[in-house]
This record gives structure tokens, C-alpha cells and sequence, in this order.
């Protein structure tokens, strides 16, 4: 982003590039077209946030950067992913395994099932260490240990000897993210990290999340459903919809300054505390089925302020500052200047 | 630890005390003697009367009952009646190692074999080798071992002369017979492996372990087959029952001298004892067998607690 290299100066590396990803699936049905085109980018030590609403592709886009998207069903059918200059999407099993772990690690959505039920913490930490790196069973040991003492569980020693079923879920969640940190990744994934814990559990989790963010510098990508996880944790939010990103902005500009309709819905359907009387309103319709997508905007059927161009056309991107677009058609200036004659 | 062994010791006792004493109760019940053998003209009732005296057959049942507890106990159970120059030890002694040979290598077989037969059908899931692989399981499955037995004996063994028809003496000779025992096991153990495998394949922690860039034997090996073994190591209690039943058909059909033809022969022959020394020892041996597999659960799957710790 523009904005923020004029902000960091030359200090901040771009570590991720994914330049216009398309990802399909063939299935007996047809080919489902999860991802349409979503374009974004990363730097060091920045999280962004990707945020929708069930099957809208973004837990398929963090796949992708994996290439952990099941195959052969699954494919990227167009598009690059760039990792710190190099481009991996045709990289194959063994150049990926040199990346997975070390330079990209993933943390998923249920600690419950994330870990091996029949292999110790201590052996679930360490192997990917011993994979990758040269490492003595001692020097492995430490790291472990170091590891547990950053994720903040007590008598780490112990801890390796047990088994995920002798763990709370917070614990274990605890664990999954030390696993994927042990190697020092550059840009750490995080799947629905939050949502299948406890709501207490939950925000020490985001703690630890920034707390390790300052003390590694490491490149976070959050997916999430959940406004009050972006929040908490996010610089940027890019907000996806059937396939595509259709708002991307700061944190700030895009709680603030919602622009996309389906953004404006998401944010009226959070719970609020702080205001009396206040209605959730949903927001009516379901997503459009993504085995034949609509040409328009896929947002056109559910959104209360549709056009006709809307159906006709995908709306061409409207930037509203350096770090802030939105895909619709309601800020084209053309729009505007038809709704003030009318 | 300790004291699970030896509970479970206690109740091994109490299962074989119970087999024992249904198959005393069943082999009363059967009707005829040892020595009322029609064909057998020299026998008079003055005869018969000292022979039922000399092996207590004369006794009340409670008074035989008490005899046949004391053999047990004392692993000692007397002279053969069919057989007057072996007793029913010499009879084990001699037919036992045979009988574990065979029953023992087929079940390795059966279990290495099938357990990689189920691994490559479930990592090329519908691929050509998972059907090849499913072909031969459910044949395997399908066919009865005596007619395996056989088949083999006709095609390889006369046909094309490869190996031996029959007995017991070189390794060469083992080969027919382990391949007729392990077949059926091996069938079922690759269909279990199979599916259970599959299933755990697309368990998070799979993915994870790719996530962690794990090289894919060590995907499989250590975070897949673990868990896909658990299913597997259940049905080995019944498969090795079915092992050991197995080899009275398949030493009967290629005369290998082991333990089996003593068992069958002694039901339809009365001899009490060998029925006796025969019915203890396998029910001893599979007891202890299924004793294995238990601990070996608690090896595999450390959420199984094989007895209660402290503070539990």
C-alpha cells in the first residue's frame, strides 16, 4: 500500500503479493469459482484482516498462499502469489515444504482437532523444527520451551510430556500457535483463530496475538467473521464477498468510513453495548451461488440501494483515499451526477 | 500399572475357570464314552468297566469335576486315552510350536501385509492400485481359506510344482499354508486400515502437519497410521481367534502335525483329557493374547488409561 510506504519509509519490506487469485473447484455439481480475482498485498509486521461471511473464499485464499487447498478438486486458475519476491504459485510439494513452517505458518480455526491426539506437545512442537532445521535434540528442547514461555503457559517442562487431551482449549491454542511460530515464519496465517473458543479465552488469545507481533515483527493475515476480533488486532481490513474483495482499507477508514453497502450491513449487525434500543439488522438474502456468479456485483440482490448498472456490470473501483477502495457502483462520479439531476 | 496387571491376571483366571467349567459341563453331556467304539469288538462290558474305573469315569460327576480342576491346576493332565503311549502334555509339546509357527507368522503376515495394502489404497483414493488393492480384499474375504488352500495346492503345487504340496519341514513348505491362513485376516485388516485411514486423512491434524511442512512419510507414519491403526488393533482379539480356528482346517489339509488335528480328533474320539489339556491351553493363549492387544491400545492412544492415576 501507497500509504503506507509514504508512512514507513523504505523500512518496510513487502512480504506477500497476491495479484488477481482466482481459485476453483471441480465438483460433481460443476466448477464452484471460490476465489474471483482478489488482489492484496502484506508487509512486515502488519496484520491485515480479511473479513466475510461464511463461503465468501477467504479461508480458500489463505489455503491458496499454502497451496494446502485440497487437489486435484481445487485449483489456482489464474493469478500470482508472490512471496518476498518469489513467485509461488506453480512452486511444487518440495519447494513448498522449504516454505510451509519456516516462512509461512498457519494456525487454524479448532485447536480440538488441530492437534495429534496420539503424539506429545513436546514432539508435536519440536518436529517441525527438526525438519527443517539442523537442530540438536537439546537445542530443540530449549526452543520448545522458550516457545511455551512466549505463548504464556506455565511449567513448560512439563507441558511436553502431556497430551492435547490433558489441555484446555485455550491451552492448546496456545500450543497450535507455538507450533507455528517455532520456526521464526515471516507471515503467520491465522484461520478463524478465535472462534471456536471462549469469549475470555478469546481476548487473551488477540492479546498474545499483539504481544507477539512486537516481539517477532512477523507479517499476520487474520480470516475472520468477527468485527470485534478486527478490531482488536487489525491494521487493515479487506472486506470479501462472494469471491472478491470488495472494500479494503485502514482499520479506522473502514469502521469509520464504511463505504460498500455490504460493509455498512456487517458492521449495523455487531452487537453493541453501548447503545440502548438498538436493533440488529440484518442483512436479508444469502450470498449468490458461486457455480455461475453473477457478471454484476454479487452484492445487487440483497443490497437496498441497487442500480441497474449494478446487475449489468462489476463496478469499476472507486479509491477514495491511498489506502481505501471500494468496488460500487454508488461512488462512480457518473452515479452521483445522474442522482443529482434526478 | 502394576496393579491393573495383576487385577487383569485375576479376571483371566475367573474367564478361564468359566471356560473350563462349560467345557466340562458340555463334554458330560455329550452322549457315548470313549470306549463304547462299535467298530472296537474286543471290548466287553468287564473291560469297559475297568477302564471307566482306571481313568475315574466311574466317579460321580462332582468327584470327576474335582479330578478335572486338579489337572488343571496342576497342568497335568494325565495320559491320552486314545493315545496310551503320550499324555496329553507330550500331545502339546509337540504339536503346540508347529501350531504357533504357522498361526504366529500368518498373523505378521496378514498384519503387515494388510496394513500396507490399506495405506496405498487410501492415499490413491480411487486411483487404480485403491481398486486393485479392494479387489483383492474382498476376494480375500470372500473365499473361504480351505478352498484358498486348495486352489494353491492345485495350481503351485502340482501345476506348476513351485513349491511343496504338503507337511511341515522347510521354510518353503511354510509359504502355501501362511498364505491360506493370512488371506481372510489380511483382507479384513486392509479394508479397516483402508477406511479408517481415509478418515483420518482429512482430520485437521493432517493438515497441520502439511502446514508444518513435514515430509509425507512422516505425515503418514507417525500422525496418520497411529491414529488409523486404533480400529485396527480392536478386530485383532477376533482375528486371531479366527487365526487360531483357523489353523485346525489348514494343518488338516496340508498334515502339518500341529496342535489342530489333536483338538478335533479328541472331541469326536471322548478323550476327555485331550479335550481338556487342548481347551485349557487355547483358551489360556487367547486370553493372554487379547490381554496384548489391550496394552497394546493404551501404547498406541494415550487418552486411553489403562488404569486410574492418582487425582483422576
Amino acid at each position: 500500500m501507497l500509504l503506507i510506504q509514504s508512512l514507513g519509509g523504505d523500512r518496510l519490506k513487502k512480504i506477500l503479493e497476491v495479484q488477481n487469485l482466482h481459485v476453483s473447484f471441480s465438483t460433481y455439481g460443476g466448477e464452484v469459482k471460490a476465489v474471483r480475482g482478489v488482489t492484496f498485498d502484506l508487509f512486515e509486521g502488519e496484520t491485515l484482516a480479511i473479513v466475510g461471511e461464511s463461503g465468501c473464499g477467504k479461508s480458500v485464499t489463505a489455503n491458496s498462499i499454502m497451496q494446502l487447498i485440497p487437489k486435484p478438486a481445487g485449483k489456482i486458475s489464474e493469478g500470482n502469489i508472490i512471496f518476498k519476491d518469489i513467485d509461488i504459485t506453480n512452486a511444487n510439494e518440495k519447494q513448498m515444504r522449504n516454505i510451509r513452517g519456516v516462512d509461512i505458518s498457519m494456525i487454524f480455526q479448532d485447536p480440538m482437532t488441530a492437534l495429534n491426539p496420539t503424539l506429545s506437545i513436546g514432539h508435536q512442537l519440536m518436529e517441525g523444527l527438526k525438519q527443517h532445521q539442523n537442530i540438536s535434540n537439546k537445542k530443540a528442547k530449549e526452543k520448545a520451551i522458550e516457545m511455551l514461555n512466549l505463548v504464556g503457559i506455565p511449567n513448560p517442562e512439563e507441558r511436553l510430556e502431556q497430551y492435547p487431551h490433558q489441555l484446555s482449549g485455550g491451552m492448546r491454542q496456545r500450543i497450535v500457535i507455538a507450533i507455528a511460530l517455532i520456526c521464526e515464519p515471516d507471515l503467520l496465517i491465522a484461520d478463524e483463530p478465535t472462534t471456536a473458543l471462549d469469549v475470555t479465552i478469546q481476548a487473551q488469545i488477540l492479546e498474545l496475538f499483539g504481544k507477539i507481533q512486537k516481539e517477532t515483527n512477523v507479517a499476520i493475515i487474520l480470516i475472520t467473521h468477527d468485527f470485534g476480533v478486527v478490531a482488536n488486532i487489525a491494521d487493515r481490513i479487506a472486506v470479501m464477498y462472494a469471491g472478491k474483495i470488495i472494500e479494503s482499507g485502514m482499520k479506522e477508514e473502514i469502521f469509520y468510513h464504511p463505504k460498500h453497502p455490504y460493509t455498512l450491513g456487517l458492521l449495523h449487525s455487531i452487537p453493541r453495548l453501548d447503545q440502548k434500543d438498538d436493533e440488529l439488522i440484518p442483512i436479508d438474502g444469502t450470498p449468490p451461488d458461486l457455480f455461475s456468479p453473477p457478471v454484476g456485483c454479487p452484492f445487487t440482490a440483497r443490497c437496498p440501494h441497487a442500480i441497474v448498472a449494478c446487475e449489468k456490470m462489476y463496478p469499476l473501483r472507486h479509491e477514495s483515499s491511498l489506502s481505501h477502495y471500494v468496488d460500487c457502483w454508488l461512488y462512480d462520479e457518473r452515479v452521483k451526477n445522474m442522482k443529482q439531476t434526478n | 500399572m502394576i496393579k491393573y496387571i495383576i487385577k487383569r491376571f485375576l479376571m483371566m483366571l475367573l474367564t478361564l475357570w468359566i471356560i473350563t467349567t462349560l467345557t466340562f459341563i458340555l463334554m458330560m453331556s455329550i452322549p457315548g464314552s470313549p470306549f463304547n467304539d462299535v467298530s472296537d469288538k474286543t471290548s466287553n462290558e468287564a473291560v469297559q468297566a475297568n477302564l471307566e474305573s482306571h481313568f475315574n469315569l466311574d466317579k460321580p460327576m462332582i468327584v470327576q469335576y474335582y479330578y478335572y480342576l486338579e489337572s488343571i491346576v496342576t497342568l497335568d493332565f494325565g495320559p491320552s486315552i486314545k493315545k496310551p503311549n503320550d499324555t496329553v502334555n507330550d500331545l502339546l509339546g509337540r504339536g503346540f510350536p508347529i501350531s504357533f509357527e504357522l498361526g504366529i507368522i500368518s498373523i505378521i503376515v496378514a498384519i503387515i501385509s494388510g496394513i500396507i495394502l490399506g495405506v496405498f489404497a487410501a492415499l490413491k483414493h480411487n486411483g487404480i492400485i485403491d481398486y486393485l488393492a479392494m479387489s483383492i480384499a474382498v476376494l480375500g474375504i470372500s473365499i473361504p481359506n480351505f478352498v484358498l488352500a486348495t486352489f494353491l495346492i492345485q495350481q503351485l503345487a502340482v501345476n506348476l510344482e513351485l513349491l511343496p504340496v504338503a507337511t511341515w519341514k522347510s521354510p518353503s513348505h511354510m509359504i502355501l499354508p501362511t498364505i491360506a491362513l493370512a488371506t481372510g485376516p489380511m483382507a479384513i485388516i486392509a479394508r479397516l486400515t483402508r477406511s479408517s485411514m481415509l478418515e483420518v486423512l482429512t482430520q485437521d491434524y493432517i493438515k497441520m502437519a502439511r502446514a508444518k511442512g513435514l515430509a509425507p512419510y512422516k505425515i503418514i507414519i507417525k500422525h496418520a497410521l497411529k491414529n488409523a491403526l486404533m480400529p485396527v488393533v480392536t478386530i485383532l482379539g477376533t482375528l486371531l481367534a479366527g487365526i487360531l480356528t483357523g489353523t485346525f482346517v489348514i494343518e488338516k489339509i496340508f498334515a502339518i502335525p500341529g496342535m489342530g488335528q489333536y483338538f478335533v480328533e479328541s472331541i469326536s474320539q471322548r478323550d476327555y483329557p485331550v479335550i481338556m489339556g487342548t481347551t485349557v491351553f487355547y483358551s489360556a493363549f487367547l486370553i493372554i493374547m487379547l490381554f496384548l492387544v489391550d496394552i497394546a491400545y493404551g501404547v498406541l492412544d494415550p487418552r486411553i488409561k489403562l488404569h486410574k492415576e492418582k487425582g483422576d
